[in-house]
């Protein structure tokens, strides 16, 4: 068979989605993917094709979220679970360097920046490709995150485009899905029809092209293509949510301190869930670990969220001592000043922060009600800048 | 933005982890007041370190205890000697404070964008400090003192809570003498046994000699502080854009990744300290941001 190349799609069957996984294996890759665990779909290591969530759907809504069966089996049709890939990247809690005490004065070794050999990410959405970019920016743009840039590099991305979509999805109106355009080594499009149960695959890179090598493909039929233009626009369908990028920024800038603030910060519990869940939140703080001897102490790097009383401390006070300061700061970084930043939304309406907000706090409504009174004060401090 | 950096900020040798502090000593200290000293540091490896601008900073590291960004103070002139005033505020300051001569503690950086000197040549230049904003801006001092003739009129305008609050005292004493700077010292509060200024140093501005045309302002200090001074600048007619000033807050980082030093859209170890307050003037009045 020849290398697949661009051009018209492949399609492999359902039933050699197995192989997919062997020659990943076999090309040395830990394969990070969807498995059932604690009543969510969860990113872990998937060693074989059985340990898929197969006839496994959610149902979200904010601040809501249930595993069901469904009625046929499909392989990707839940939509995202409470955790990115985030923690495969940028580890929750990790060691940046041990310091040992040495004639008087100390000498630091660096933590190990990777875990083990190469990762695969099996069943990237269009969202989490576009999260992935976003945290690129944060942490390679600059001063490069060692532990990042090298688990980065050797990342392998296996997108999965989704077939339906959750009511707390407004990927469209951040212009990063539903369909996955760019971004990945290999993308799979589950198609479930009268025509059978198969995945157009494709390759985005070399790497992909060559991992695609053994496996048994056919070129897309029209039946195929059709297929899948007619579950894009179901997708598309039933899309309701939406924040339009284009206008975030400007919106967000000219209402810094509209009442609404105050209103979302009584309803706001501070829990950090948002921050959690969210694909692109990157703020960390640093912990000292001395050993019990003395002779050596560890520094660690940990997750963060600007929702904590103590991540503005200076001095002996907070900056943001108030909640509805700290939902402002967190709303107001995703969606505009994170352009200032870093060049890019920090939003890539995935909807987790909706779902995952035990109050039920919806971003896009949180949105809508500043622009409501930004359209009569006029909002023009700005759009995105180009 | 007119902001001055040395090296790219928080740049590294090849491989080096940008969050490992590289070993100094302790040569040398003052006890400044009673919670706050400076420390003078050299490298333990004979390597030079890196240079910095006046305005930069360090993330400075107590053994065991963890890290705090603060101010160089020292002159840049010296290839080897890092100056710091710290106050004791917390774990890590209250122990850097109470290192003595020889021990070693840890220095990552330099770090931010400093004071934009160079825009103050053939200018007036003036700056207006209170409490221990005097330390970051101590290296402009010595700078323009090293090349005075290269400025105009250099006003100082330095306010500390009370005369047991201030800093650098015998220097102080030297800069009132000089001819070619104007040094003014007001306190908040004092006793009858202080013969100097009482009052917030933004009460100082009207008195101070200065172009507002061709003039630049430093500021650091308090934010309630560099709002009020920079608003007295502006109304004595200077630009926006010409006066400076130096924000605080919480660091983790220094280098633009651990998102704790926002201040609206700027990462302030990155973007900062130093800002025009033509680009933080709305952010100053706002609440908790």
């Amino acid at each position: 068979m020849p290398l697949p190349s661009a051009g018209p799609p492949w399609v492999l069957d359902r039933k050699d989605l197995g192989l997919l996984l062997a020659s990943l294996r076999s090309s040395g890759y830990r394969v990070i993917g969807p498995r059932v665990r604690d009543g969510a779909i969860l990113y872990g290591e998937v060693k074989e094709e059985g340990e898929l969530p197969i006839g496994w759907r959610d149902r979200q809504e904010a601040g809501t979220y249930r595993l069901e069966r469904s009625e046929d089996l499909r392989v990707f049709d839940f939509h995202l679970g409470p955790q990115g890939w985030k923690p495969y990247l940028f580890p929750p809690h990790h060691l940046l360097w041990t310091a040992r005490k040495d004639g008087g004065t100390f000498r630091v070794e660096a933590g190990a920046t990777t875990d083990g050999g190469p990762l695969a990410f099996l069943g990237v959405r269009a969202c989490e490709v576009a999260a992935l970019r976003v945290s690129e920016r944060v942490f390679e743009g600059g001063v490069p995150d060692p532990t990042f840039r090298d688990r980065r590099a050797a990342l392998l991305i296996i997108a999965v485009e989704c077939s339906s979509s959750a009511p707390t999805c407004f990927c469209p109106s951040m212009r990063t899905g539903p369909e996955v355009t760019q971004g990945f080594d290999i993308v799979l499009r589950e198609l479930f029809s009268p025509w059978g149960h198969r995945f157009l695959i494709e390759a985005g890179t070399d790497r992909g092209r060559e991992l695609l090598q053994p496996l048994p493909l056919r070129a897309a039929a029209e039946e195929d293509l059709a297929d899948l233009e007619a579950q894009r626009q179901r997708v598309r369908e039933g899309i309701h949510r939406a924040l339009p990028v284009e206008e975030a920024r400007g919106v967000i800038l000219a209402n810094l301190e509209h009442p609404r603030w105050e209103e979302v910060g009584r309803r706001c519990l501070a829990c950090s869930n948002c921050t959690m869940v969210c694909p692109t939140c990157f703020c960390s703080t640093t912990e000292e670990v001395p050993s019990l001897s003395g002779e050596e102490t560890q520094r660690y790097r940990r997750w963060d969220s600007c929702f904590g009383l103590g991540f503005t401390q200076l001095h002996a006070s907070s900056v943001r001592s108030s909640i509805s300061s700290r939902y402002r700061q967190w709303m107001s970084h995703k969606l505009a000043t994170w352009w200032d930043q870093f060049g890019s939304s920090g939003c890539v309406g995935c909807g987790r922060c909706i779902t995952w907000c035990p109050v039920g706090i919806d971003l896009t409504e949180e949105f809508a009600a500043l622009r409501t009174k930004a359209a009569s004060t006029g909002a023009k401090a700005g759009g995105v800048p180009a | 933005m007119g902001s001055e950096t040395a090296a790219p900020p928080g740049s590294h040798e090849g491989g080096a982890s940008p969050w490992a502090p590289t070993p100094y000593r302790v040569v040398e200290r003052a006890q400044e007041t009673a919670d706050t000293a400076t420390l003078a540091l050299e490298p333990v490896e004979p390597a030079p370190p890196p240079g910095f601008v006046p305005g930069q900073f360090h993330m400075l590291y107590a053994p065991d205890i963890g890290e705090a960004a603060i101010s160089i103070s020292g002159a840049t002139s010296d290839p080897r000697r890092r100056v710091h005033t710290i106050r004791s505020a917390g774990r890590v300051t209250d122990a850097l404070t109470k290192a003595r001569v020889g021990d070693v503690v840890g220095v990552r950086g330099p770090y931010g964008r400093g004071w934009p000197l160079r825009e103050a040549e053939g200018k007036d230049l003036l700056l207006v400090v209170g409490g221990l904003g005097l330390p970051p801006l101590r290296p402009v001092l010595y700078e323009v003192l090293a090349h005075r003739d290269r400025f105009r009129r250099v006003e100082i305008a330095y306010g500390a809570r009370t005369p047991k609050d201030l800093v650098y005292y015998d220097e102080i004493q030297a800069w009132r003498t000089r001819k070619d700077l104007r040094f003014q010292v007001t306190v908040d509060r004092a006793g009858v046994d202080w013969y100097g200024d009482v009052g917030i140093v933004s009460q100082r501005i009207p008195d101070m000699r200065f172009d507002p045309s061709s003039a630049v302002a430093f500021l650091c200090g308090p934010e309630i502080m560099m709002r009020g001074s920079a608003q007295a600048l502006v109304d004595r007619g200077m630009s926006r854009s010409s006066v400076y000033v130096s924000m605080e807050r919480n660091m983790k980082c220094g280098f633009g990744q651990c998102g704790h030093c926002q201040f609206g859209p700027f990462l302030l170890c990155r973007d900062g300290p130093v800002l025009p307050y033509a680009s933080v003037e709305r952010y100053f009045a706002l609440r908790e941001l």
